[in-house]
C-alpha cells in the first residue's frame, strides 16, 4: 500500500516537474479591441477542450495593425497566431513567409468553406491558403423601418421606385440618404451599395475574363446613376465625413445609409431602440437581379517560425469548427464564414439571404495588388464626380489607364 | 590629456549624452538614408539598387506627379502660413507692443491656441467647418447669406485653404511672441528717439522695428519653413491620409506615410520609396534651411 503511494507520489511529483514544458503558451494578435471579451470567452472553450495549451490574447488599433504585425514579425517576436486581412494585405505578409501554408490535411475543418471565402486567404502568386477566413461583409442600403413605415414607404424593386421614395422623404422634411463622400473609402463603398445591381453581374464576369473593363458602358453608366441618386444625399454632402454620417442616420435624421454590414451593430450601440432593415438597391427593372457586394475581411492564420505550431494548428482548426462558427455568429452578430452556421438574429438572417445574390466587392477583391489600387483611383473619381469635375466616361478612363500600369488583362 | 580630475568629469557628463543622442538621432538617419537604396517586399530587405527608388519617385508614374502635387501643396502652405501666420504674427506683436487697450489681455488669448494639442485644434475646426451643423455655416445662414455656406473640406477650391487656416489660428500666437520678444528688446532710447522724427506709425514699423527685429524673423521664417515641409498631424486629421478630396489636400508628410506604411485602401507598403522620399525631404529642408538662415543672418544688426 504505502509503495503504491510512493509510487503515485512519485508520478505525480515527475508529472508536476515535467508540466511547465509540456504546457503551450500560445500568443494570440487580434485588431478586434472592441471584441476583446468575446474573443476571451472563445478562448476559454477552447483551452478547456484542449488542457495544456494556454492561449494569450492581445488586441492593437485597428489602423495600425498591418504595421504593428509585419514589424513583429520581420523582427522575430510575431505571435503564435493572428488576425490577418484579406487579398491584399494579406499577401503583403504571406509573401515575405512568415505564415504557416494551410491544406485540409493540417486544418480538417476547412472541408466545405466556400471557394470564394478561401480565394480571398489565398496568395495568387503560389496559390497557397494562409488563413481560415473568419467573416463576411456586405454593401447594400440600410434602412430605418420607423421611418420607412410613417411615411407609408416599401422596399423599392426599381430604381424609378428608389428615386420616388427617396423624392418622398425629402417632401416629408426626412434626409432620405446620411452618406457623405469626404472620407476617401466612403467614395468606393456606396458604389457597390447603391449600384451594383445596375453594373450587373455580366460586367463583373466579362471584367474578369478580360472582355471588359471599367470603360464600359455598363460601369460608367451605373457611376452616371450614383450621380443620379447623390441628389438626395445631406447638403454639402462632399464635406460630410463618415462619423457625421453615421450619426445623421442613427439619430434617426435620415432613413437611409448605403454602408457595409459592419455598420450594423454600430448602429445598434448608437442607438438601441433604432430598427433597422436591409435591401439590395434595385436595378433598372424591377426584374433586373438585384446584388449586394461582398468580401471577406480577413482571417486566423499561424506563424510558420513558430514553437507549438502543433498547438496553433489546433486553434485553427477549432476556429474553422461549426461551434465556433455559431458563437461567432451569435454574439459578434458578423456573418461567419464556416459552413453550417445558422443566424438567430433576424436581420443577419436577411443579411446572410441576400449574400445568396451578389457580386464581389470588385476593387478590393481583385485590384488592391498593385500601385495605384483600383479602390484609390475609384474613390478619386466618384469624390471629383460628386463635385462635378469629371464625367462618369472620364473616371472609366482614367481608372482603366492607371491599372493598366500593372494588371496585366488591361495592357492590351 | 590625461584623464584626470576635471577631463574624467566632462568625459563622464559627455559621454551619455553624446550615446543618447548617437543611438536615437543619428543611427535612425543613418539608416533611413541606407534604407532608401535597397529594395523592399513590404518590410523584407532585398537586393541594394542604388537610385533605383530615388528616380521612382522623381520620374516613375504614378509616383511622380504624386509627388509634384504634394510638393506644391506644400509651397502653397508656406507662402500662406508667410502670410496669415507670421505676417498676422508680427501685426498682432506690434499691437501687444504699443499696449493697445486691452494689450494683458489679448496677450494671453493670441497665445492661448498654441498649447492645445494639434489633434484638440484639428477636432474643432472639423466641427466649425462641418457643412451641415458646423458654426460657420450655420452663422453664414443666421446672417442671410445661405449662398456662401460651403462644403469646406469637400472641395478643391477651399480644402486646403480650410486646413491652412485652421494652421494659423493655431500657431499664430508663436510668432507673435517670438516677434514681441524681439521688439521689447529694442532699446527705448531708440524709440524715444524716432518719436521725435516722425507721427508715422508706417516709418516706425518700416525703418525702426523692422530692421531691429531681425533675429527674431530668421527664427520664424526657419521654423515655419521646416514646419510647413513637415506638415502632417492636422492635414491627416482633418483631410485623413489620402488628402481627400482626390489628393487635393495631400502634402509630403501624408504622401511619406502612404508609401512607406501603406493605407487601407492600398495595401501597398514600400519601405525603400518611403525612405527615398524621406531622404529627399530632408535634404531639400537642410538645403534650403541652412542657405535661408545664412542669408537672413546677414542682415541681422548687432545692437
Amino acid at each position: 500500500m504505502t509503495r503504491t503511494l510512493l509510487r503515485i507520489g512519485a508520478a505525480l511529483g515527475a508529472v508536476l516537474v515535467a508540466a511547465p514544458t509540456l504546457a503551450q503558451d500560445l500568443t494570440f494578435w487580434s485588431w478586434r479591441q472592441e471584441d476583446r471579451a468575446q474573443y476571451e470567452g472563445f478562448i476559454e472553450t477552447f483551452e478547456a477542450a484542449n488542457p495544456g495549451i494556454t492561449i494569450q490574447l492581445e488586441t492593437f488599433e485597428a489602423a495600425n495593425y498591418n504595421t504593428i504585425l509585419s514589424t513583429a514579425l520581420a523582427g522575430g517576436t510575431g505571435p503564435d497566431l493572428m488576425m490577418v486581412r484579406a487579398y491584399g494585405g494579406m499577401e503583403a505578409i504571406a509573401s515575405a513567409g512568415y505564415l504557416e501554408p494551410l491544406t485540409v490535411e493540417k486544418v480538417p475543418n476547412l472541408e466545405g468553406f466556400a471557394e470564394s471565402a478561401l480565394q480571398a486567404e489565398t496568395m495568387r502568386s503560389d496559390g497557397q491558403l494562409y488563413a481560415v477566413p473568419f467573416a463576411s461583409q456586405t454593401q447594400f442600403v440600410i434602412y430605418n423601418k420607423a421611418l420607412f413605415d410613417a411615411n407609408g414607404l416599401e422596399e423599392p424593386q426599381t430604381w424609378d421606385e428608389l428615386l420616388a421614395l427617396s423624392q418622398k422623404l425629402e417632401d416629408a422634411g426626412v434626409m432620405p440618404f446620411a452618406n457623405g463622400t469626404a472620407t476617401a473609402w466612403q467614395n468606393e463603398t456606396i458604389v457597390f451599395d447603391l449600384v451594383s445591381s445596375i453594373m450587373g453581374r455580366s460586367f463583373y464576369d466579362d471584367l474578369m475574363a478580360g472582355t471588359a473593363d471599367f470603360t464600359d458602358p455598363r460601369f460608367t453608366g451605373a457611376l452616371a446613376k450614383l450621380k443620379e441618386i447623390s441628389a438626395y444625399f445631406p447638403d454639402g454632402f462632399i464635406g460630410l465625413d463618415y462619423p457625421s454620417a453615421q450619426q445623421l442616420f442613427a439619430s434617426g435624421m435620415a432613413a437611409m445609409f448605403a454602408g457595409g454590414s459592419y455598420e450594423l451593430a454600430t448602429f445598434k450601440t448608437l442607438n438601441p431602440d433604432i430598427e433597422l432593415g436591409v435591401f439590395a438597391a434595385p436595378g433598372i427593372a424591377a426584374d433586373d437581379e438585384k446584388l449586394v457586394g461582398i468580401y471577406y475581411d480577413g482571417g486566423y492564420a499561424a506563424n510558420a517560425a513558430g514553437e507549438n505550431k502543433e498547438a496553433a494548428l489546433k486553434f485553427l482548426n477549432y476556429v474553422a469548427s461549426q461551434p465556433f462558427g455559431q458563437a461567432f455568429a451569435n454574439t459578434l452578430n458578423n456573418i461567419s464564414t464556416v459552413p453550417g452556421v445558422t443566424f438567430d438574429n433576424p436581420l443577419l438572417g436577411e443579411v446572410a439571404e441576400l449574400n445568396q445574390n451578389s457580386i464581389p466587392y470588385m476593387m478590393l477583391v481583385h485590384f488592391r495588388f498593385g500601385e495605384p489600387s483600383g479602390s484609390v483611383l475609384l474613390q478619386e473619381e466618384v469624390q471629383k464626380l460628386m463635385a462635378d469635375q469629371t464625367t462618369p466616361e472620364a473616371a472609366g478612363e482614367r481608372i482603366t489607364s492607371e491599372l493598366a500600369t500593372w494588371y496585366e488583362p488591361f495592357q492590351q | 590629456m590625461a584623464l584626470t580630475g576635471r577631463g574624467l568629469w566632462i568625459t563622464a557628463l559627455i559621454a551619455p549624452p553624446l550615446a543618447f543622442v548617437a543611438l536615437f538621432i543619428v543611427y535612425p538617419i543613418v539608416a533611413a538614408f541606407a534604407y532608401a537604396f535597397y529594395d523592399w517586399q513590404g518590410l523584407l530587405r532585398g537586393e541594394f539598387v542604388w537610385f533605383e527608388n530615388f528616380h521612382t519617385v522623381l520620374f516613375v508614374e504614378p509616383y511622380a506627379s504624386r509627388t509634384l502635387n504634394a510638393f506644391s501643396h506644400n509651397i502653397f502652405v508656406f507662402f500662406a502660413l508667410m502670410v496669415l501666420q507670421n505676417g498676422l504674427g508680427f501685426l498682432l506683436a506690434y499691437a501687444l507692443w504699443r499696449e493697445l487697450p486691452g494689450a494683458r489681455f489679448h496677450r494671453v488669448a493670441v497665445f492661448l491656441p498654441v498649447v492645445l494639442s494639434t489633434i484638440i485644434v484639428a477636432y474643432l475646426w472639423k466641427l466649425f467647418l462641418h457643412p451641415l451643423f458646423g458654426v460657420i455655416n450655420q452663422s453664414l445662414r443666421g446672417v442671410g447669406l445661405a449662398d456662401v455656406a460651403q462644403p469646406w473640406l469637400g472641395q478643391e477650391s477651399t480644402a486646403l485653404w480650410a486646413l491652412v487656416i485652421a494652421q494659423a489660428w493655431h500657431m499664430v500666437g508663436f510668432p507673435t511672441l517670438v516677434f514681441l520678444a524681439g521688439m521689447q528688446r529694442i532699446p527705448t532710447d531708440i524709440v524715444d528717439a524716432v518719436r521725435m522724427e516722425t507721427q508715422s506709425e508706417w516709418v516706425k514699423i518700416t525703418k525702426i522695428v523692422w530692421p531691429l527685429v531681425a533675429p527674431s524673423a530668421t527664427v520664424v521664417f526657419v521654423l515655419l519653413f521646416v514646419g510647413a515641409f513637415n506638415w502632417f498631424e492636422l492635414p491627416y486629421i482633418m483631410a485623413g491620409l489620402d488628402g481627400s478630396p482626390y489628393g487635393s489636400t495631400d502634402v509630403l508628410g501624408l504622401y511619406f506615410y502612404r508609401t512607406a506604411f501603406g493605407n487601407v485602401s492600398a495595401a501597398h507598403q514600400d519601405f525603400g520609396l518611403g525612405s527615398a522620399l524621406a531622404v529627399l525631404m530632408f535634404l531639400f529642408i537642410a538645403a534650403i534651411a541652412g542657405f535661408v538662415t545664412a542669408k537672413l543672418r546677414a542682415r541681422e544688426i548687432q545692437l
